[in-house]
């Protein structure tokens, strides 16, 4: 019954970006990462929604707002899997399930206080060792570190 | 020429490490060659280093090169707050090759990106420190005639020592099975396993540091254990004699047999050990004046 309700809400949204599939734990960090708050769009934020395969779910729906690559990248490394449905003319014209990206520059601070890159002003750049387990390697430490523990830039 | 920049032994390959060593072998025949008259080498040592930065600076000399730098970051810019990159770009404007030492994880790469001449990386805090692990690979080479199918003993502090994980990476390409004997709280840690189950390494792991252990051994490479290192005092003083090697240990061990360490020691390698002719340490780092001789000529595209 839930999914029925949903995919009509979806539908009922004409042109925009349908957030869906993100923890419900991680919901209020991917509206924050994206300041849905200083949005003017037309938003909807459902949390704790049913899901078979989360249990629990967050899903924002976004009129008239798509995401370009970059920001895409933001959301994967803090909720991994989620997927987005790009609507135009109340049609799902394309399902993207957000993976994380070989090389994330840029977004994510380096765990390592010994890092030149937590000295310097400089970009970070991290290169993805283990899609699954989520661990990425530093480019310039060479540290590992798993995408649960490191701060968002 | 940025590319030619050597940070991390583990940007090189099995090729480049064995011409590197072939050039270095040709450096011992004849250190003295003028082929660097009229270039200009940056030797920046953000961190105090003696040894290092002296052989690094010999090897220069003995080139016919001329040495520009700081021996401590005290007297440099940086200590007026300069970014690295400034320093970089600056001093990179000046010279033909830089050799750096940082503290910080990272730095040398960092520089590599933003010099317009090549760098040499003489230690990047606790990450890389690759003319280390090419003076260990050749002093390895010298001693045993070859790279290939040795049994490799690293003995004592495993958990953060950079010279032994880099020799562990290193020495993949030649097919080595090695031991790693250490106190619990020092031991080799679960990444550097993985990486031997990874490439096929045979490896075995014990506590026990005794005549036996190392009877099999080709080389036997000692570390120090820090007392900074254990969060209990009490088991520093446990351990820290369990993993000193003595004369009376090397009886029965094999003939070919080396004892490396990176130096400085302290109480690890007895000083009984010194005469014997498997101790070999003094050498090794005698090593790193041909093998630091043969990274600034490569780096620069010049081959003897």
């Amino acid at each position: 019954m839930k999914e029925k309700k949903l995919a009509l809400q979806v539908s009922a949204l004409c042109d925009g970006t349908v957030i869906d599939h993100i923890p419900a734990d991680k919901l209020f960090e991917v509206v924050n990462l994206l300041k849905i708050q200083e949005m003017d769009n037309n938003v909807t934020i459902g949390f704790n929604l049913e899901s078979k395969k989360l249990g629990k779910k967050g899903l924002i729906k976004i009129a008239d707002r798509f995401f370009t690559d970059d920001e895409i990248s933001r959301i994967s490394l803090i909720a991994p899997n989620v997927v987005m449905n790009i609507i135009r003319h109340y049609e799902v014209v394309e399902k993207k399930e957000v993976k994380m990206p070989d090389e994330v520059r840029n977004l994510a601070k380096c765990n390592n206080p010994m890092c030149i890159t937590n000295n310097e002003p400089m970009s970070t750049h991290f290169h993805l060792v283990d899609r699954k387990k989520g661990t990425l390697r530093c480019h310039y430490c060479d540290k590992e570190m798993n995408v649960r523990d490191i701060e968002l830039i | 020429m940025k590319n030619s920049s050597i940070v991390s032994i583990n940007d090189l390959s099995r090729e480049k490490i064995l011409a590197l060593l072939e050039m270095a072998r040709k450096f011992e025949e004849n250190p003295n060659h003028d082929i660097l008259s009229g270039k200009v080498i940056g030797s920046l040592f953000f961190e105090p280093s003696t040894r290092t930065r002296l052989s690094f600076e010999t090897a220069a000399n003995r080139l016919g090169a001329r040495v520009i730098g700081f021996s401590d970051a005290a007297t440099s810019s940086a200590s007026k707050g300069e970014t690295l990159k400034d320093t970089i770009i600056m001093v990179s404007n000046y010279a033909d090759l830089i050799v750096m030492r940082h503290r910080l994880e990272g730095a040398a790469r960092y520089a590599s990106e933003v010099s317009s001449c090549p760098i040499i990386n003489a230690g990047d805090g606790a990450n890389q420190h690759p003319s280390q692990t090419m003076l260990d690979l050749y002093s390895i080479l010298k001693t045993q005639g070859t790279l290939e199918n040795l049994h490799i003993h690293l003995v004592g502090d495993l958990k953060y020592g950079r010279t032994v994980h880099s020799l562990l990476h290193a020495m993949r390409h030649f097919n080595p099975t090695f031991h790693f004997i250490a106190p619990e709280e020092l031991h080799m840690p679960e990444e550097y396993r993985e990486f031997c189950r990874k490439n096929n390494i045979p490896f075995t792991e014990t506590t026990e540091f005794n005549e036996d252990v190392i009877s099999s051994a080709d080389i036997l490479y000692m570390t120090r254990v820090q007392r900074e290192r254990f969060s209990d005092p009490m088991e520093y003083e446990k351990v820290k004699n369990c993993y000193r090697l003595t004369n009376a240990m090397l009886a029965d061990s094999k003939p070919n047999l080396r004892i490396l360490h990176p130096l400085p020691r302290v109480t690890e390698i007895a000083y009984d050990v010194d005469d014997n002719p498997k101790a070999y340490y003094f050498q090794q780092a005698q090593n790193g004046l041909y093998v630091r001789e043969a990274l600034i000529c490569d780096v620069l595209g010049i081959n003897i």
